[in-house]
C-alpha cells in the first residue's frame, strides 16, 4: 500500500502532500522534513530506493523518489509494492501532468494544486493503485474538464451580457 | 519526455521574479492564491512566512463566514486554505466549511469540497458525520463525476461505523454499466475490509464476480482484495490458483487490449500483482506450485530485459520461484536473472539483485559464493543504501570463521552512520552475531565495547540486557566465565581511566552493574579504586539520575572494606538528601549496608554467589490484604490502560448498538505486562530477531522486511522432507580442515573477474567473508562458538546436536510449536477426512473448480450471471421418509443423522434455525476431544434444490470441510454439513450468522439464520501436575480475580465448589492444599488457563490467569453463572 505521496521542491518547500494514513498536523509536517532531508543529501547516481527513517515506519517501509530538476517525487509505500513498478508509476504520472498542463512546470502544481489532486485521485485511490494507464487517467481528467470549461464559459458570457 | 519536465522547470526561477513571462498567462496572475503565493516567495524567514500565512488565514476565515460569499468564491477560499494547511498551518475553522460546500455546490465547487475534507479531515473526525449524508446522495446520484467522486472519498476517509449506511450502494455499483465506477466501488469495498473486515464478509461472492469482469481494469483492482485475504489465509482461496495462473497466461500472451501495454509490455503492474498472489498461494504447496510452474517458466522467458519495468517483472518472478515449491530448472533461470541484476551497472537493479541475493541466500548459499567479487565491490559502494543492503547480506550468511571480518564491516558502518533508525538496528544485528559466534572472550567483550559506544542510548535495551544476563548466568565450564568476567572487568576499569564522559549512559550502567558484581575477581585490584572511578562517573555533568543509581548500587555491593566505607559514607551524604527519590533510596541503603558489615554480608554476599532470587513476580503475599479490602468495599485495580479505555469510552458518543456486557469486566484486574524475570529477554522483539536463520521470522509480531519474512518455520525449509540445499546449510559436515585456503581457491576459481593485481586485496577479504560457506564450519569451532548461546546452563543439556548453530531456547521451543501444531493438525483433520470419505464419496473428476471457468470470462464476453455453475452432487445423506413433523420427534430423527463419527460425543441440544414452506434448518454442536464441529441439518420436504450455507462468525474461525459451497438436496431427504469451529478471540458466547441461500424450481431465495454458543463449549480440561502449574503460573501474563461464592451447605465447602465446576464447565482440579485449590483447563488445545482459589471469609476467591488476554474473563463469568444456578 502506498503509505504518502508528497512533492517537494529542491529546498524542501512542500508542492502537494497527500496522506493515505492518517497522521497528525504535526508529524505530517515532520514527515516532510524529514523525507526532505533524507532525500536532499542524496547524489544524482544513487538509487532511487530509501529505507528507514524513523517516522514513516521503520523496516516495513521504504522511500521510492524520483528528482525531476527542481522537484522531487517522492511515493512512501509498505513492502507489498514493487519498487520498480512503483517508480514507473512516477514517471507516469509526471507524464500525465505534462499532458494535462502541456509542459508542465512547478508554477502549475502550486497554482493549481486541486487540479493535481486530481489527477492524482485517477490514479491512486486510497493508497491502491487505480489506473497505470496514462491515456486513462487523461480520459477521465478530461471529463472533468469539460465540466470547468462549460462552466467558465457560462460564466463568463454572462458578464458579458451585463 | 523527462527532459521536457526538466527544461520547463529550470525556467522556473524566471517565472517567478517575472509574472510578464508567457508561461504565467495562463495563471491567473491577479488571484488571490497567486499574490499569496507571490508573497510567500518574496520572504526571507520562517518568521515573516508565519506572519504573512496568519494574515491570510484570517482574511480567509472572514470571508468564509460572510453570508454573501458565493459558491465560487468559497471555492477558491478553499483552495487557498487547502495551500496554507499543506504549508503546516491549521486552517480548522474552514473544515465545516469545506463540508458545506461538498453538500451544496455544483459539481466543480463540490469536487473542490470534497478535496479540502479528504485533505482536511481524518476517519475519525467528528465533522465527517455531517458527510455521510452528502456521500450517500451523491452515491445514487445519475451524474457519473458525482458517483466518482463520492467513491474516491469514500475511499479516503469514511468513519467505520457508517459504512453499513452505504454498503448496499456501493455493493449495488459493482453492477454499474460503467468499468470506472466498478472499479472505483471494488477499492471501496476493499477499504472496506481493510477497517471493518467483518462488515464485507457475506460478500466475497462479489469480490469473486469482480475477478470475472469482463474489463481488465476492474479485474486489476479486484486483486488487490484477493492479495490482502491471500495474505491473511492463502488456504481458502487455493481453488481460485487455477485462475490466478490462467489470467497471467493470458496477459503474458499479450491477449490483452493494446491499451494496456506500457512501454510495449502487457499490462506490467498487472503481472506484479498477479506473481506476488501465486508466491503466496504456492508457498509449502507442492500440488499448487505445480500448476504454476509452466507459466512462470513463460514469465521469465516473455520479460527480455529492455526496459525497468520488464525487471520489475523478473524481479517479482524470481521471488515468486524462490517462494514457491522449488523446481530445480526455475531455480536455475532466477539465479541466473539475479545475477544479471547484481552485476547490472544501473544501480536501482543493483540494489534489487542485493535484495533478492539475501532472499534466497540461506537457500542457496552457492548463489553469494558466485557473487562474491561483486559483493565485495558493493561494501565499498559510495551509495550508503548498498552498502546497507550488502551488509544485511552478510549478516544472513555469517558464520564462526566469517564472523570478526563481517561484524569489523558493520562497525565501520556503525561508526559513519548518521541515521538513527540505521544504528539501532545494525547495533542489535552485531550484537546478535557476537553473542552466536563470538570466537574467544576478549573479541566478544571488544565487540560489545564497541556496540554500547556506537549503539549509544538509542539501542534497545534488550541488548545491554541480554548481555548482563549471559554474564552472570555463565555456561558450562567455571573456569571459563571468570576469564571472561575477568576480562570484562579489566576492559572497564581501563575504560573508566580514560575519559568516560564520552560513553553513553547505557554503557556506564553496564560498567556499573559489572564492577559492581565481579570486581572482587580481580585479585590485584583494591576495591577503593574501583569506588573512587564509581563516584567520578556521578560527579560527571552528563550522567542521568538512572546512571547515577546504578553506581550507588554498584557502590554498596563494593564497600566491604573500611577504606571503602569511608568513601562510600561520602558520597551516601550527599545523595541521601537528593530530590530524586530513587536516588535518596539508594543513598540510603548504601550508608546503611555499609555501616553494618553483618547485615552487609548478609545481603550482598561477597563473591556474588548465584543463588537465583526468588521472586513472587505475582505478588501473592498480597492476595489476603487485596481480598479484605475488596470485601471491605474498595473498588478494584484496574490497569491504566483500562482506566483511559473507560474514560475515553464515557466521553464518545457511541454510535454502536448495546453489546453483550460482562458484569465481571469492571471488577477484573489484568497486569499485561508482567511477566517472569526469566521471560524478560526470550520475549524482547530484540531477541526474536535474533533467531537462527531457520527459524527466521517465525513469529509474527515481528518487523522484518517484507523479504526476509518469508523464510520462517513456514517456509518450506522447514518441511518434513527437506531439500538439497537445505541439508547443506543445516548439517555440519564433521570432516571441515582447519586450512580455510583450499575453500577460497576454489571459490577464486569460479569468479569471472580475474584482475590479479588490484584485486588480490579484495580476493583475501572475500575468502575471509565467504569461508565456511561452502562446507560448514568445524564441530570444534562450533562447540565454541554455541558457548554464547543465550541460554543457562539447565536448558541447555536438551538441545540436541543438531541444533548446534542455532539459539537453542528458541529451536527447542518452536520444535515444540511444531510438534504441537503437527499433532492438532493431525488430530484435527482425521475425522474431517474420514467423514469426507465416509458420506460424501463422488469421483474425484467431477469436483470441476469454479474459478478455472470463470477465469475464462476475463476476455470471452460471457455474462457470468447466465451461465450455469458447475454443481457437484456433494455430500447428501439419503434419508427415508421424513414427514416434516413435532419438534421432538424431529430432533430424534435428526440424531440419527449425526455423522457417525461424531455419534460417539456428547452433542448439544438440536435447535431449529429458520424454516420456510419448503425447507427446514436445524443445528446443534458437537464437543470432540479436540474440536467442536457445527453440525446443520438441513431438511428439504419439498422437491430437488441447489442450496449453499454460508456460516461465518467474528470471533470464531469456521472451516468447512468440503469444498464446493453449492450442494444439491433431493427432494424429502435430510442433508448434513458440518463446520469445525476454533476460537480467534475468547469471548463469553459466541454468535455464528449464517446464510442460507437456495434455487428451487427456477427461483433463487435465501434465509438467514444466527447460532449462539458458550465458551464453554470450547473449553477441556488440563491435566498437568502441580509442579508444571507452579511454572506456567508464572508466565501468564493476563489474569483476573473475583470473589465468588462458596456452596455452604456440604462439609468441605472447597472441593464441593471446585467439584461442581469441574462438574460443569469441565476444569481439571490439579490439587487441592488446605484452604487452596489449584485448577486448570484449556480452551481447545493449546491455549490454558489456570484458576487459583482461595477461601477467605466465606467466599472464594479465585484469580485466574492465561497467556491469552480476556479468557479469564469470560472464565470467570461462566464460573460465576455455575455457581449461581448451583
Amino acid at each position: 500500500m502506498i503509505k504518502a505521496i508528497l512533492i517537494f521542491n529542491n529546498h524542501g518547500k512542500p508542492r502537494l502532500s497527500k496522506f493515505y494514513e492518517h497522521y497528525n498536523e504535526d508529524t505530517e509536517q515532520q514527515i516532510i522534513r524529514e523525507t526532505f532531508h533524507l532525500v536532499s543529501k542524496r547524489d544524482e547516481n544513487v538509487c532511487n530506493f530509501l529505507e528507514g527513517g524513523m517516522l514513516i515506519g521503520g523496516s516495513d517501509y521504504k522511500l521510492i523518489y524520483r528528482h525531476y530538476a527542481t522537484l522531487y517525487f517522492v511515493f512512501c509505500v509498505d513492502s507489498s509494492e514493487s519498487e520498480l513498478g512503483i517508480l514507473d508509476l512516477i514517471q507516469v504520472f509526471v507524464e500525465t501532468l505534462d499532458k494535462c498542463f502541456e509542459n508542465v512546470c512547478e508554477l502549475d502544481l502550486i497554482f493549481h494544486v486541486d487540479k493535481v489532486h486530481n489527477i492524482l485521485a485517477e490514479m491512486v485511490m486510497g493508497g491502491m493503485v487505480l489506473e497505470t494507464n496514462m491515456n486513462e487517467i487523461i480520459t477521465q481528467v478530461d471529463a472533468q474538464n469539460k465540466m470547468e470549461k462549460a462552466e467558465t464559459f457560462i460564466f463568463q458570457s454572462t458578464r458579458q451580457d451585463r | 519526455m523527462s527532459d521536457v519536465v526538466e527544461k520547463t522547470l529550470t525556467a522556473l526561477p524566471s517565472l517567478l521574479s517575472l509574472d510578464s513571462q508567457p508561461g504565467s498567462a495562463k495563471l491567473s496572475s491577479n488571484s488571490k492564491l497567486g499574490n499569496l503565493i507571490r508573497g510567500i516567495t518574496e520572504l526571507t524567514s520562517k518568521h515573516e512566512e508565519e506572519k504573512l500565512i496568519q494574515h491570510e488565514l484570517s482574511s480567509i476565515k472572514e470571508q468564509v463566514s460572510s453570508p454573501n460569499t458565493t459558491m465560487r468564491q468559497m471555492r477558491e477560499l478553499m483552495v487557498r486554505a487547502v495551500y496554507c494547511e499543506m504549508l503546516g498551518y491549521e486552517a480548522s475553522f474552514s473544515y465545516i466549511h469545506a463540508i458545506k460546500l461538498a453538500q451544496q455546490g455544483n459539481v466543480l465547487e463540490k469536487r473542490v469540497g470534497y478535496l479540502a475534507v479528504s485533505l482536511f479531515l481524518n476517519e475519525n473526525h467528528e465533522l465527517l458525520l455531517l458527510l455521510v449524508n452528502t456521500v450517500l446522495k451523491d452515491l445514487q446520484s445519475t451524474n457519473l463525476i458525482e458517483v466518482c467522486m463520492a467513491l474516491t472519498v469514500v475511499c479516503q476517509i469514511f468513519p467505520k461505523d457508517m459504512i453499513p449506511a452505504i454498503l448496499p450502494i456501493v455493493e449495488e455499483k459493482l453492477n454499474h454499466p460503467k468499468e470506472i465506477i466498478r472499479r472505483k466501488a471494488v477499492l471501496a469495498l476493499h477499504k472496506f475490509y481493510l477497517i471493518a473486515p467483518n462488515q464485507v464478509q457475506h460478500i466475497h461472492n462479489k469480490f469473486r464476480k469482480a475477478l470475472c469482469d469482463k474489463d481488465p481494469g476492474v479485474m486489476t483492482a479486484s486483486l488487490h482484495i484477493y492479495l490482502q485475504l491471500i495474505q491473511e489465509n492463502a488456504e481458502a482461496y487455493k481453488d481460485l490458483t487455477a485462475s490466478f495462473v490462467t489470467i497471467l497466461k493470458q496477459v503474458v500472451g499479450g491477449k490483452l487490449p493494446m491499451d494496456f501495454n506500457y512501454h510495449s509490455v502487457p499490462a506490467p503492474w498487472l503481472q506484479i500483482q498477479l506473481l506476488r498472489i501465486l508466491s503466496l498461494l504456492g508457498k509449502n504447496d507442492q500440488r499448487t506450485s505445480e500448476v504454476m510452474y509452466e507459466v512462470l517458466d513463460e514469465s521469465l522467458r516473455r520479460a527480455e530485459m529492455n526496459h525497468n519495468i520488464t525487471y520489475a517483472i523478473l524481479y517479482e518472478c524470481v521471488k515468486c520461484v524462490y517462494t514457491i515449491h522449488p523446481k530445480s530448472e526455475l531455480l536455475e533461470k532466477a539465479a541466473t536473472c539475479i545475477g544479471n541484476f547484481v552485476l547490472s551497472p544501473k544501480i536501482n537493479l543493483k540494489y534489487l539483485g542485493l535484495k533478492a541475493l539475501t532472499y534466497v541466500v540461506q537457500q542457496d548459499p552457492k548463489l553469494a559464493l558466485q557473487h562474491q567479487m561483486t559483493i565485495i565491490e558493493c561494501l565499498d559502494h559510495s551509495d550508503v543504501i548498498i552498502k546497507r543492503e550488502t551488509l544485511e547480506l552478510l549478516f544472513r550468511i555469517t558464520n564462526a570463521q566469517n564472523v570478526t571480518v563481517i561484524v569489523e564491516k558493520m562497525l565501520d558502518f556503525l561508526r559513519l552512520s548518521k541515521d538513527d533508525h540505521t544504528t539501532v538496528d545494525l547495533a542489535g544485528k552485531v550484537a546478535e552475531l557476537a553473542e552466536k559466534y563470538a570466537p574467544d572472550n576478549e573479541w566478544f567483550i571488544q565487540t560489545m565495547n564497541a556496540v554500547f559506544s556506537l549503539g549509544g542510548d538509542m539501542m534497545q535495551p534488550e541488548i545491554p540486557n541480554g548481555f548482563l544476563k549471559l554474564l552472570s548466568e555463565g555456561f558450562d565450564s567455571e573456569e571459563e566465565d571468570r576469564k571472561l568476567r575477568l576480562f570484562a572487568v579489566n576492559s572497564y576499569i581501563s575504560l573508566l581511566q580514560g575519559d568516560p564522559s564520552k560513553l553513553p549512559q547505557r554503557f556506564l550502567q553496564v560498567i556499573c552493574w559489572v564492577l559492581g558484581e565481579y570486581s572482587y575477581l580481580k585479585d590485584d585490584l583494591d576495591p577503593v579504586v574501583v569506588l573512587r572511578l564509581l563516584a567520578q562517573l556521578l560527579d560527571m555533568k552528563g550522567s542521568s539520575s538512572d546512571t547515577k543509581s546504578w553506581v550507588l548500587v554498584a557502590m554498596t555491593k563494593l564497600c566491604w572494606s573500611e577504606t571503602a566505607v569511608s568513601v562510600a559514607q561520602q558520597v551516601a551524604e550527599t545523595y541521601s538528601s537528593s530530590f530524586d527519590t530513587t536516588l535518596r533510596q539508594r543513598a540510603q541503603e548504601l550508608q546503611h549496608l555499609s555501616r553494618d558489615s553483618q547485615l552487609h554480608s548478609r545481603v550482598l554476599p561477597p563473591g556474588g554467589s548465584l543463588e537465583p532470587v526468588e521472586v513472587d513476580s505475582s505478588l501473592s503475599f498480597l492476595d489476603g490484604f487485596v481480598s479484605e479490602a475488596l470485601s471491605a468495599g474498595a473498588a478494584p485495580y484496574k490497569p491504566l490502560h483500562q482506566r483511559q479505555e473507560e474514560l475515553s469510552r464515557s466521553k464518545a458518543l457511541s454510535l454502536e448498538p448495546y453489546g453483550l456486557s460482562l458484569p465481571i469486566s469492571t471488577s477484573s484486574c489484568s497486569i499485561t505486562d508482567r511477566q517472569s524475570p526469566t521471560l524478560l529477554s526470550t520475549s524482547s522483539g530484540l531477541s526474536g530477531d535474533s533467531t537462527d536463520f531457520s527459524h527466521r521470522g517465525s513469529s509474527t509480531t515481528l518487523k522484518l522486511d517484507g523479504v526476509r519474512r518469508v523464510w520462517g518455520r513456514e517456509g518450506y525449509l522447514a518441511q518434513k522432507e527437506p531439500v538439497e540445499e537445505v541439508a547443506q546449510v543445516e548439517i555440519p559436515s564433521p570432516l571441515r580442515s582447519p586450512g580455510q585456503q583450499g575453500d577460497a581457491d576454489s571459490c577464486h576459481s569460479r569468479t569471472p573477474t580475474a584482475n590479479p593485481e588490484g584485486d588480490r586485496e579484495k580476493q583475501q577479504l572475500a575468502s575471509s567473508l565467504f569461508g565456511g560457506l561452502s562446507s560448514q564450519s568445524s564441530v570444534c569451532l562450533m562447540e565454541k562458538s554455541e558457548r554464547f548461546g543465550r541460554k543457562a546452563k539447565g536448558q541447555r543439556a536438551s538441545s540436541t546436536p543438531n541444533e548446534q548453530r542455532s539459539d537453542p531456547s528458541v529451536s527447542s521451543s518452536s520444535a515444540v510449536d511444531n510438534l504441537l501444531c503437527n499433532n492438532l493438525l493431525e488430530e484435527n483433520s482425521e475425522p474431517i477426512d474420514s467423514s469426507t470419505k465416509q458420506t460424501f464419496q463422488h469421483p474425484q473428476s467431477l469436483r470441476v473448480p469454479n474459478g478455472a471457468c470463470d477465469a475464462e470470462a476475463i476476455i470471452s464476453d460471457d455474462d457470468t450471471k447466465g451461465r450455469n455453475r458447475p454443481v457437484s452432487p456433494e455430500e447428501h445423506v439419503e434419508g427415508d421418509d421424513f414427514p416434516p413433523c413435532e419438534d421432538k420427534s424431529k430432533d430424534l430423527s435428526l440424531t440419527a443423522h449425526l455423522p457417525a463419527e461424531l455419534s460417539g460425543f456428547s452433542h448439544s441440544e438440536i435447535i431449529p434455525l429458520c424454516s420456510n414452506r419448503s425447507l427446514d434448518l436445524s443445528a446443534c454442536h458437537v464437543q470432540t476431544d479436540n474440536t467442536v464441529v457445527l453440525v446443520v441439518f438441513v431438511t428439504n420436504s419439498s422437491e430437488d434444490a441447489n442450496l449453499q450455507i454460508q456460516v461465518l462468525s467474528e470471533e470464531l474461525e469456521v472451516c468447512c470441510p468440503c469444498e464446493s459451497p453449492v450442494e444439491e438436496v433431493r427432494g424429502h431427504s435430510v442433508s448434513v454439513r458440518q463446520y469445525s469451529l476454533t476460537v480467534k478471540r475468547p469471548l463469553v458466547h459466541f454468535e455464528l450468522v449464517g446464510r442460507l441461500s437456495y434455487s428451487a424450481a427456477g427461483t433463487l431465495q435465501s434465509m438467514q439464520f444466527s447460532y449462539k454458543l458458550p465458551l464453554t463449549s470450547f473449553i477441556r480440561p488440563l491435566t498437568v501436575s502441580t509442579e508444571e502449574y507452579g511454572s506456567m503460573w508464572l508466565a501468564f501474563s493476563h489474569d483476573t480475580k473475583q470473589n465468588l461464592t462458596l456452596m455452604k451447605e456440604e462439609q468441605e465447602p472447597l472441593s464441593a465448589t471446585l467439584n461442581a465446576l469441574k462438574k460443569k464447565l469441565s476444569l481439571h482440579v490439579v490439587e487441592i492444599i488446605g484452604v487452596e485449590g489449584l485448577v486448570a483447563c484449556s480452551l481447545l488445545q493449546d491455549q490454558p488457563c489456570l484458576m487459583h482459589c482461595r477461601v477467605h471469609a466465606g467466599r472464594l476467591a479465585v484469580w485466574l490467569r492465561s497467556p491469552v488476554a480476556d479468557l479469564p474473563d469470560c472464565l470467570l463469568y461462566h464460573c460465576q453463572r455455575a455457581l449461581q444456578e448451583h
